[in-house]
């Protein structure tokens, strides 16, 4: 990271500003007037559509093997979304994932 | 109604949302004490860190922001690509307006602060299960909600901070992360319309790859969102 002090200060309180205006938008500001159809249709898709794209890069390349794609990575990866799809639920699928992947670095480092 | 049964219902519902908010104390630790963890891998401060999770208050967001800042993005498009993943609380303060658009602006605003996904699910279910909860039960409920979860959120990534800097490379921390992402994407992949977007995300982000860090991001997040709504429309319109 690379950025001076201040800049992280600066990131920090913008988060903070433009995360409570999210929240404040329309049950402090805006109101009971309605919204059109076609906008609370768009936004529900946001997390569906933000975290899939910064993740494929992760996992296809990750940087703590130089970017050459990882094979107990890749399954860590597959595990934690099949378990998540499959059981619909976090928690489970971010201790699957984490325990496929000790595994599998476990498994890596005896042979 | 006197002023005391008054009282009576408002203390219930409090504590009805607090024994709602409980059994999401086990979610909230491993996320706070992780955000602790890789906010001080990726070089933030203590001060830093904690003011980030006190004042910002929403997990895939922290993660979001410190993930572009590893990658050293430039500051417009670190915020544009947090605050994106936090769109969709648009969306939640939009549908709590009918059951809580008449309480005091101070409430609204401590409600707006404490609205993330854990609190607005539960406490969303509850209104329309109940309508005849009355406006300041409802606020009561919400503020129960989060009371076991907030202070655990703040000092979980306390113990994440202290416990950062002794864990070893071995344990591959790095990849911790993509396991988090993944693991709150998937259970949101319950239609058609939900996988097409998060497909459409996931190709066009590796094909913009090239462009400054997050750029591609925002492009595959904007086209993302456009499929979702039009395969969703489509299905409607063939039923």
């Amino acid at each position: 990271m690379t950025y001076s002090t201040v800049q992280i200060w600066g990131i920090i309180a913008a988060l903070a500003v433009g995360t409570f205006l999210i929240r404040f938008s329309f049950l402090g500001l805006i109101g009971d007037r309605p919204m059109p159809p076609i906008v609370l249709r768009l936004l529900r898709f946001t997390p569906v559509a933000v975290l899939p794209g910064m993740v494929a890069p992760l996992v296809l390349w990750p940087a703590a093997t130089d970017g050459d794609p990882d094979p107990v990575r890749l399954v860590a990866a597959a595990a934690t979304l099949a378990i998540g799809i499959w059981s619909k639920n976090v928690l489970w699928s971010m201790i699957g994932g984490a325990a496929t992947l000790y595994a599998g670095l476990a498994l890596t480092a005896l042979f | 109604m006197t002023t005391s049964t008054t009282k009576t219902k408002a203390r219930n519902a409090y504590l009805a949302g607090v024994r709602d908010g409980t059994p999401f104390m086990f979610v909230v630790v491993p996320f706070s004490v992780l955000f602790g963890v890789v906010a001080t891998d990726a070089g933030l401060s203590l001060a830093q860190a904690m003011s980030f999770t006190v004042l910002v208050i929403a997990g895939a967001a922290q993660f979001a922001a410190l993930q572009m800042m590893v990658e050293n993005a430039a500051l417009p498009l670190v915020l544009l690509a947090a605050l994106a993943v936090n769109l969709r609380m648009a969306m939640y303060s939009a549908s709590l307006v009918p059951y809580l658009g008449a309480a005091p602006m101070w409430q609204r605003a401590l409600v707006s602060y404490l609205n993330f996904d854990q609190t607005y699910l539960t406490s969303i279910t509850r209104y329309e299960n109940s309508p005849e909860m009355t406006v300041p039960e409802r606020v009561m409920y919400f503020m129960g909600v989060a009371t076991p979860i907030v202070p655990l959120w703040y000092s979980m990534t306390l113990v994440g901070i202290f416990a950062g800097a002794s864990i070893p490379d071995a344990w591959a921390l790095d990849f911790i992360l993509p396991i988090t992402f993944l693991a709150m994407v998937a259970p949101m992949l319950k239609s058609l319309a939900h996988l097409a977007a998060a497909a459409v995300s996931v190709v066009v982000a590796l094909l913009l790859i090239n462009l400054p860090s997050g750029m591609g991001l925002l492009i595959a997040a904007g086209a993302a969102m456009v499929t979702g709504t039009l395969v969703e429309t489509w299905l409607e319109q063939r039923k």
